[in-house]
């Protein structure tokens, strides 16, 4: 192919191609910075205590966030509490006791497609359900379930995959010595497991508090002027707040929304830095 | 005492199997609620109905060819810009990169793929859509390519996290055996390393698919809403209504068990097959690709 092209040539060519590649790189991460150095920029002025803890008021063009950044703490937390025992179950379930059989392929066809579905799917899928088979209604309750379902797959392949990195001779140790599966499981597999699964639920919850598709027609409501008294309650959350003052409220105030972009932002960035938090320390303390 | 533990031992078992088994559970559920919701759609409306080209509701035009068509527009629009962007910087990142930014670099791409699409929508709409009125003389700025050109920002990471991934279990062995052959490394990365990852990038580019399609935020928010079908070129300048955008925007205002209810739950089923297809295809190439190393270590 290339051999008949001179050795200089050739240099050449990996010069240029190394210089573009880079250049590409440049093009692909640049506008990640951009993006985050600008909302922090135009949201920094809007954050004060007033927006933190505030009602909006005069149809959301004043005022601020607190229902919303409540709600979204409410369906998340609900969310962690549905999924997380089920995620770990799924997991362990794979990782220590299916066969590798074509019904274990069958589950992880049926995980990979959950990851798969589109998130408004989700919503349609909770508002059939959910808000009106169930009647449940347009509630905390039925928007967590919904979140719950569309994170399971995401827990458990992180749980199955921090599952399976404790080394097997541990299981072996434990079961000499007269312990039961279970038992091996839950004293050993288990804690040693634990800041690989709480990476898991955590990247899981990062991506269940930014969602807003599940929640548009299972749990969200445009404006609420007190706080939700119980989970069947509707609720406002982050995300859908900023959809609706960047579409559907005419003269907002750009301040307010890049205030509202900021505290989202952080709320789920920040979930992500705790997860990264986690994984880092738990690699430089495990003895295996 | 020892019967009592082997007791609770079983029902752990059993409650564990359970779980496992409950994502199968959950994805008939989720099949079951969308056809029993989106069926009676094909009674009320007949099925020659659907493939019409007028979306219009209100006066009962179900035509759902333009909602379909305006997904794959911002979809091959979206992967046109992506794929390149996504696979070169994967490219950069496994195999030229320096340990320390490749440290950077990786979880800097994972981070874009963490943001609420609701907040990569909000900067479209307020900032992307100006520029491209501007430059591109547009009414609005709301068009087919601005919702690709952020889905693009959606896709991306997804394909460079796992093309990434894909180039890096390559073995060292493989670019060890080009150099020594007089290959360049410039000449190795294509030659060598790119078609032994091939079905790990098959998988990304897949994926990628996948989230674009499926988004509804962004698309909802940027790209003008207006079903219409194709005009020549300029299609991607001018606005449009994907399938997810149309149940996000119209699903709050129907009436539960409505014909026009049914039509949404309808699409809905479509886009469920989508998705199907497209990840048992990307996973069909994992599962090939793990056959292959099986069948060489065997």
């Amino acid at each position: 192919m290339s051999t008949r092209k001179s050795p200089q040539r050739r240099k050449r060519t990996q010069q240029i191609g190394f210089f573009m590649l880079r250049m590409v790189a440049i093009i692909a991460v640049l506008p990640i910075i951009a993006i985050m150095a600008y909302i922090v920029y135009q949201g920094a002025s809007a954050l004060s205590w007033e927006f933190i803890t505030g009602y909006p008021s005069d149809g959301m063009r004043s005022g601020g966030i607190w229902p919303a950044i409540v709600g979204t703490f409410f369906l998340t937390m609900l969310c962690a509490i549905v999924v997380t025992p089920l995620g770990i179950g799924a997991a362990i379930y794979l990782s220590e006791y299916a066969p590798d059989n074509r019904w274990t392929q069958s589950i992880r066809i049926a995980i990979i497609n959950l990851a798969g579905i589109p998130s408004v799917v989700y919503g349609l899928f909770g508002l059939g359900l959910f808000v009106i088979f169930l009647n449940f209604g347009i509630s905390i309750l039925a928007g967590a379930l919904t979140l719950a379902i569309m994170t399971l797959p995401v827990i458990i392949t992180t749980t199955e995959e921090a599952l399976r990195a404790v080394p097997q001779s541990f299981r072996v140790v434990s079961t000499s010595v007269g312990a039961t599966q279970w038992q091996t499981i839950r004293r050993i597999v288990l804690p040693q497991a634990l800041p690989g699964i709480l990476t898991g639920v955590i990247l899981g919850l990062e991506r269940a508090a930014g969602e807003t598709a599940p929640i548009l027609f299972t749990a969200a409501v445009f404006f609420l002027p007190r706080l939700p008294s119980s989970i069947l309650d509707p609720t406002m959350a982050l995300p859908y707040h900023l959809y609706v003052i960047s579409t559907q409220v005419p003269g907002m105030e750009p301040q307010i929304q890049y205030g509202t972009a900021l505290v989202l932002l952080i709320f789920v960035l920040g979930l992500n830095l705790l997860a990264t938090v986690i994984r880092s320390r738990a690699r430089a303390r495990r003895q295996w | 005492m020892r019967a009592r533990r082997f007791n609770s031992e079983i029902l752990i078992t059993y409650l564990i199997k359970i779980l496992g088994y409950s994502a199968i559970i959950f994805v008939g559920l989720i099949f079951y609620f969308l056809i029993s919701e989106g069926f009676p759609a094909i009674r009320e409306v007949s099925f020659s109905e659907f493939l019409k080209v007028r979306w219009y509701p209100i006066e009962d035009y179900y035509g759902i060819l333009p909602l379909l068509v305006g997904s794959i527009i911002v979809t091959v629009g979206a992967l046109i810009i992506a794929v390149p962007i996504g696979l070169l910087t994967a490219i950069y990142i496994a195999e030229i990169a320096s340990p320390t930014t490749k440290e950077v670099l990786k979880p800097l791409v994972e981070l874009l793929g963490g943001f609420p699409s609701v907040v990569l929508g909000f900067l479209g709409l307020l900032i992307l859509s100006q520029y491209l009125r501007e430059i591109l003389a547009l009414p609005t700025g709301l068009s087919a390519l601005t919702g690709a050109l952020i889905l693009a920002g959606i896709a991306i990471p997804a394909i460079v996290s796992i093309s990434e991934d894909a180039l890096d279990t390559v073995p060292q062995s493989y670019r060890d055996a080009s150099l020594a052959l007089g290959a360049t490394e410039w000449e190795t990365i294509w030659m060598v390393t790119l078609p032994a990852a091939r079905s790990g990038v098959l998988t990304a580019i897949m994926l990628g698919i996948g989230r674009a399609i499926g988004e509804t935020m962004v698309v909802l928010m940027v790209t003008g809403n207006a079903p219409m079908m194709p005009e020549g070129l300029a299609t991607f300048i001018n606005p449009t209504r994907t399938m997810t955008a149309t149940i996000a925007a119209e699903m709050g205002e129907v009436a539960n068990g409505s014909t026009h209810y049914h039509v949404l739950f309808f699409i809905g089923i479509i886009l469920f097959l989508i998705a199907l297809v497209v990840n048992v295809t990307a996973s069909t190439f994992v599962f090939r690709r793990k056959k292959r190393s099986e069948r060489i270590l065997s």
